[in-house]
């Protein structure tokens, strides 16, 4: 049984302009000692989905789901009482802007010993020895002096080291880190990914990693999801999504990056994500697609079986072509 | 080699006076220490620094915003220290820059098409309206935009459309230099390869040169025609960019080359690991300012601060390659 279980979850959001569905049927799950990553553009619904998990979202948005399962417990049943209980104990969230995580009011010291104090209910001189042998796990310098410090005294990285200290705090089972290294610098992002990845081997924690960076994908994660406009388009094992990617997009994403250029022309992918009152009626990657057809417009694609990498897609690539497809060279799209 | 220069800066330096409190007295910032570089005309420069190394304050030397506090500044043939009023505006309509963050650089209550004449009503005065209206349509379609965009507010753009505006704004004036300061950086991998394009076919059809200031060096990689990486207010390595890629000299750029993830699961390595973080500005350390983090330090760079020196076509500026290179050719007097 995997740690965290979702299937088919759904997030809708009132606005001003009717429904938003920000999540569409995504199902994921997560094991004991895993690294997935969920990797989408801005819009894929990739952090929104993992606040659904944590019950984080305003109460604007509507949460459905099959399954949501952590550990066995079902989530959408908790009181908000149980839910506190289990959020920050058994599942951590590290954020994408760790100068703006941090209260600017209290010291790091007192912030990592508010959720001991809470959920462990450690006293004062156990707090502070605890807090010290976190700040050390981090790889902080100088722990003693730092559980003093106040986040404005420290730089983005080391702010990032205090968050997952605070994260790794009550020994969780399950992290979720969102970008957390995307407001960090090349040199500093290195540490920072290596040490979480370090922590995760050490303490045998599931990691969910949520960016939208192919290339820290590539040295981080295990297995792949990848997202776009709010639905999950494809699964793989890390190493056969970067080999042998099956969705059109996936396919497109990837030959899109600088560094896998050929020449000085990058093959882009043209338009950009459909938004709220754009939506196409079946694929929703369809406009943009250099295999759509008629079929595409008017049918929603089909779940594919894990071996096309679980593709959402009604002519799933292998080896770049499309299979079952009446034209497969594709077709020109204007950008 | 023997291009014409767009633009040549010499010793090039701007310190900021920082108040520190009431009673403590005033720092001095070195933002930029020292920078010396050559951009040819319709070439591509790339300045790849971690924040705080001086690239963006770079730009704003290079745009005329700020003076330099010291050195020397040459865009085309013309000093800037020794040019007159006119001359200064009329060189501030040759350089332009693209910001970062499409969102912030465009005013939200102006039209498109307000936004891209207003260069032309400030600068060209003689225009007509009609003229400035067939100028700005004319830019549109050179940046993939439609005609009717022209009346649309800057909300009603994605990230990759506002950068494309802020593009056509840059150019309208028909400068010969763009800088541009992490003009992907906030964009999606999808738009930013559209982005990318659109600058290189740009800089083809109007012969553009570009200082392209960036942290991400896989975008450089695609950009460039010459790199500087620059470390605490000054540049530690220049060369080409097919030299720089394939053999990094100093250790800051092997650091940088070796900390950037790579989209390749397969691609093993040993990385090197930097210790520590950027250091303090208001206080860089002694001798050379990278040596803290700096795996090969020894004591020499301690104390006294190396300058760049020509190795191959690249120009570093480390002692232990000075000794290295010294070492291997025993001939060769040590390089100061």
């Amino acid at each position: 049984m995997a740690l965290l279980e979702i299937s088919d979850l759904t997030v809708e959001f009132k606005t001003g302009g009717g429904q938003f569905r920000a999540v569409d049927s995504v199902s994921l799950s997560v094991d004991k000692s895993e690294i997935l990553a969920i990797v989408g553009e801005s819009g894929s619904g990739k952090s929104v989905a993992m606040l659904a998990v944590m019950g984080l979202l305003p109460w604007t948005a509507t949460v459905t789901a099959k399954t949501l399962a952590f550990d066995g417990r079902d989530l959408l049943s908790l009181t908000p009482r149980e839910r506190r209980r289990l959020i920050g104990k058994d599942i951590a969230m590290i954020f994408q802007e760790p100068m703006s995580s941090l209260n600017p009011c209290f010291t790091v010291g007192y912030q990592i010993g508010e959720s001991l104090k809470v959920h462990l209910g450690l006293d004062k001189a156990a707090r502070k020895q605890r807090s010290l042998e976190l700040l050390a796990s981090v790889g902080i310098p100088d722990p003693e002096r730092r559980l003093t410090a106040f986040p404005h005294q420290l730089s983005g990285g080391m702010s990032q080291r205090v968050m997952i200290a605070i994260a790794l705090a009550c020994r969780p089972k399950l992290i979720i880190a969102d970008e957390p290294t995307t407001a960090l610098d090349v040199t500093i992002q290195a540490q920072i990914l290596e040490l979480l990845v370090s922590l995760q081997k050490e303490t045998g924690t599931g990691l969910v990693l949520i960016t939208h960076d192919m290339g820290v994908v590539a040295e981080t994660a295990e297995r792949v999801s990848v997202h776009y406009a709010g639905q999950k388009i494809e699964e793989q094992p890390v190493r056969e999504l970067f080999a042998d990617p099956h969705h059109p997009y996936t396919a497109a994403l990837l030959a899109a990056l600088p560094e896998r250029a050929k020449g000085r022309r990058l093959p882009s992918i043209p338009g950009v994500v459909p938004g709220q009152f754009d939506r196409p009626p079946a694929c929703l990657f369809e406009p943009r697609c250099h295999f759509a057809t008629e079929r595409c417009r008017e049918k929603a694609p089909p779940r594919q079986g894990a071996i096309a990498g679980l593709a959402l897609c009604h002519y799933p690539l292998t080896h770049g072509r499309p299979v079952g497809h009446p034209h497969p060279e594709g077709r020109e799209i204007a950008a | 080699m023997n291009a014409p220069v767009a633009l040549e800066a010499s010793h090039l330096a701007r310190f900021y006076e920082v108040s520190r409190g009431a009673f403590r007295p005033s720092a001095t910032i070195r933002a930029l220490a020292e920078a010396s570089f050559v951009l040819e005309a319709g070439r591509t420069l790339a300045v790849v620094g971690e924040s705080g190394c001086g690239k963006s304050t770079l730009a704003r030397l290079v745009t005329m915003i700020e003076p330099p506090s010291a050195g020397r500044l040459m865009i085309g043939d013309t000093d800037i220290a020794s040019a007159d009023h006119a001359a200064l505006k009329k060189l501030r309509s040759e350089v332009q820059i693209v910001f970062q963050n499409p969102y912030g650089s465009l005013n939200p209550r102006q039209k498109i098409g307000d936004a891209l004449a207003e260069p032309l009503l400030i600068n060209r005065k003689s225009m007509s309206a009609s003229e400035r209206r067939a100028a700005v349509l004319d830019m549109l379609k050179r940046v993939g935009l439609r005609p009717e965009h022209i009346d649309r507010y800057p909300h009603m753009f994605s990230g990759g459309q506002r950068q494309r505006i802020a593009i056509a704004r840059a150019l309208m004036l028909r400068p010969k230099i763009l800088v541009l300061d992490e003009p992907v950086s906030a964009l999606d991998v999808s738009v930013q390869a559209q982005v990318l394009n659109l600058l290189v076919e740009l800089q083809e059809s109007l012969g553009l040169s570009y200082l392209f200031i960036s942290h991400g060096l896989s975008v450089v990689r695609h950009m460039a025609d010459e790199i500087v990486v620059m470390y605490l207010g000054r540049i530690v390595e220049k060369a080409p960019r097919e030299k720089l890629f394939a053999e990094p000299l100093h250790p800051y750029t092997q650091a940088l080359l070796s900390a950037t993830p790579v989209a390749d699961p397969d691609r093993h390595r040993d990385r090197i690991r930097l210790k520590g973080e950027l250091p303090s500005p208001f206080n860089p350390p002694q001798g050379c300012a990278f040596h803290p983090r700096c795996p090969l330090a020894f004591d020499r760079c301690r104390v006294e601060r190396p300058e760049l020196a020509w190795h191959g076509e690249t120009q570093v500026a480390c002692w232990a390659v000075d000794r290295d290179s010294a070492a291997r050719s025993k001939a060769k007097p040590g390089v100061a």
